[in-house]
């Protein structure tokens, strides 16, 4: 008994000391070097890797979850007798939640996911050693330009997926279940204020840009430079990344429904 | 040695990995301008040794002095410096960048330390890539070369600065003999030409023994021997001969610890 | 080739997120050249706000004129003061001019409507509506008829 409360205990505290180096990680890269540490090309390089390449899956979904969205929002609505509010509730759920949410989940899977494997490769291949023996930071080098790429791409991503599925559910509503196209259009702009809706879904995506983007890069930066290592940094980034986000999901909507 | 003649001297040196003592006590000297081999059984720490001596891992006792320099006693900015002018190193899978060519990966300590115009650095690039042979792979990417060119590659990478030391970890492991053959004339021939101190750690005694002026055995965390190779070939210690020889037996058992054998069989049959 | 592809490519997602951003702006939330405009101040009693808040729209016949900009309670009087910012070239309101809390759609969403009277004079800046109507409250409502039925049983 006292064995197993031990090990929880040592697992508790290993989780704290990575964490610790985690935010080392973090503030030494972002502190410390600017978006164009490695040369703006890189940067360049980066957010094409991180952030284009995400733009498929990003926009697919994104149509899929507004049309969804406009389904079942009507078929909940029309039983209040409140149809005419479906443009509300699809762009609000959107913009506010669902949004930065769901870019985030997917951003953690397709990028998140590359970004450890590549840089756990850049370990294995002894890459980033060689670096360090050439007195190049490789923080700097390679990690601080791909923390940056990931906050820059996130936001733009979180809104292109919340356009996207506005239009999808308008395809949906307009199209496919005959609301009248003033009605989910115009209700929506009475109800969608700039600052409070389109703004605070921003910030958010942008809080999950770094923390995702940070997870994504310790994990790869401390991996174990295996194949059997890199292959459990990968999965743990998209764990911890996913869990991350829900939780701190709750934190802001909670401050901001609170009174921001 | 004198410290003249000494690039490298260690004292007392004390390094643990958790609870096991990689190196404890540990004291040698490496001389200036000549080729020494480092040998010993797999595990015995040969690459923590370049490690240390490279400044990326911290001792916990003794002291490491790299051309008068006590690594202890430097900031971290001094220590990059050190890096950057007096130390080049090969790492054992070569480690070339795999995002940039080769042109790219030989250009990189130069363009990152240095402003050096254009054309100058094409020159230094394209002179080195000369001296190990492959000047005309410069627009292919790691991934098209094979394991001896990229070795060669990043030996050329790692004296495009005009280094005082070069530490190879391993630089012989899984190459064909042809590619062997040719770093092994490149490590002989860029020593003598760019009067470097170079450090090999190494599995390969044949080779070792080939280009090396000095032998090191390391074994148990300690200086076994340290020599000319054909004084240790035949040393008096057991240990060393057999490593050096290759014999399958001695004071390292061809056994795994394990109960009588006799006893072993016949207790499967009852 | 590769690099040029790669960074037209950057640039477009760049372009393609302030266009998002932008039309999220105006299609979707409504902001519209409007909201920089010029306003002036026009200030109202009101007996029971019924749950207007602020940034509630001021509507003339319809038509968007203005915001709700402050709600706060005057002591001396316990009624609640609204303070409306209209469109500067919207200057004909008549000083005796009424104002009235209206629920628009069924969410129930409060906003002011303005009815114009027949004075010669305008609103001025800082000027107050004297003519005011409270928001209708569904409990009084629902009171007032259970009131009026029980009344008609005797």
């Amino acid at each position: 008994m006292l064995t197993q409360l031990q090990v929880l205990g040592q697992k508790g505290v290993r989780i704290i000391e990575s964490i610790g180096r985690a935010t080392v990680l973090l503030l030494n890269s972002i502190l410390w070097g600017g978006p164009g540490s490695a040369g703006f090309k890189d940067l360049v390089k980066q957010i094409y890797s991180v952030g284009v390449q995400s733009l498929v899956i990003i926009i697919v979904a994104g149509f899929f979850v507004g049309m969804v969205l406009g389904l079942q929002g009507y078929s909940i609505l029309v039983d209040f007798g409140s149809e005419t509010a479906l443009g509300i509730m699809v762009s609000l759920t959107l913009l506010r939640e669902l949004g930065p949410v769901v870019t985030a989940l997917l951003f953690a899977g397709r990028a998140g996911s590359s970004l450890t494997a590549e840089i756990g490769l850049m370990k294995a291949t002894e890459q980033l050693a060689a670096m360090e023996m050439m007195g190049v930071d490789p923080l700097k080098r390679v990690i601080t330009p791909r923390l940056w790429a990931g906050i820059i791409s996130m936001p733009i991503l979180a809104i292109l997926f919340s356009l996207v599925g506005i239009w999808g559910g308008a395809f949906v509503a307009i199209d496919l279940v005959g609301i009248d196209e003033g009605a989910y259009w115009g209700n929506m702009q009475g109800a969608v204020e700039f600052y409070n809706d389109v703004v605070k879904g921003i910030i958010k995506s942008i809080v999950f840009g770094v923390v995702v983007t940070w997870i994504a890069v310790y994990q790869g930066y401390s991996a174990i430079p295996t194949s059997e290592g890199i292959g459990k940094a990968t999965t743990q980034t998209v764990v911890i990344s996913s869990l991350a986000v829900l939780g701190l999901d709750f934190v802001l909507t909670a401050m901001m429904l609170g009174g921001l | 040695m004198s410290d003249r003649q000494s690039y490298i001297t260690i004292e007392n040196l004390s390094f643990y990995r958790g609870e096991r003592a990689v190196f404890k006590d540990l004291s040698v000297s490496f001389p200036r301008g000549k080729v020494t081999a480092i040998v010993g059984p797999s595990g015995t720490g040969k690459t923590t040794l370049l490690k240390l001596i490279g400044g990326q891992l911290t001792p916990e006792s003794g002291t490491i002095i790299v051309d008068g320099n006590d690594l202890q006693q430097l900031s971290r900015t001094a220590m990059l410096e050190l890096r950057r002018e007096s130390m080049g190193m090969l790492f054992q899978s070569g480690a070339l960048f795999t995002d940039l060519n080769v042109f790219e990966n030989v250009a990189f300590p130069v363009r990152t330390h240095t402003d050096l115009p254009e054309s100058l650095i094409r020159h230094l690039v394209l002179m080195k890539l000369e001296a190990v042979g492959l000047r005309g792979t410069r627009d292919l990417m790691p991934a098209e070369l094979s394991g001896g060119m990229a070795r060669r590659i990043a030996l050329a990478r790692s004296i495009v600065m005009d280094p005082d030391l070069v530490m190879y970890d391993e630089p012989f492991t899984g190459l064909d003999p042809v590619s062997l053959g040719m770093i092994v004339k490149l490590i002989k021939s860029l020593n003598e030409a760019l009067g470097l101190t170079s450090l090999l750690v190494t599995h390969d005694i044949e080779e070792s023994c080939s280009i090396a002026d000095y032998l090191c055995v390391l074994s148990g965390g300690k200086v076994l021997a340290f020599g000319e190779p054909q004084e240790l070939l035949n040393s008096e210690n057991a240990e060393v001969r057999q490593f050096l020889r290759g014999e399958p037996d001695g004071p390292m058992p061809f056994h795994y610890p394990a109960a009588d054998y006799r006893q072993d069989l016949l207790q499967g049959v009852d | 080739m590769k690099t040029r592809f790669i960074e037209m490519s950057v640039g477009a997602f760049m372009v393609l997120g302030i266009v998002a951003l932008v039309t999220m702006a105006f299609r979707v939330s409504g902001l519209s050249g409007d909201t920089f405009a010029e306003t002036y101040t026009v200030k109202a009693y009101f007996e029971n706000l019924g749950g207007l808040t602020e940034r509630a729209k001021v509507s003339l016949a319809g038509v968007n004129i203005g915001r709700v900009k402050r709600i706060y309670l005057d002591k001396d009087r316990y009624s609640a003061v609204v303070e409306m910012e209209i469109n500067k070239n919207v200057d004909n309101l008549s000083a005796d001019s009424s104002a009235a809390i209206m629920t628009a759609g069924i969410l129930g969403e409060k906003y002011i409507a303005i009815s114009v009277g027949a004075e010669d004079e305008f609103l001025q800046d800082n000027d107050w509506i004297d003519d005011t109507q409270s928001a209708v409250i569904l409990e009084e409502l629902i009171g007032r008829f259970l009131y009026n039925m029980s009344n008609s049983n005797d």
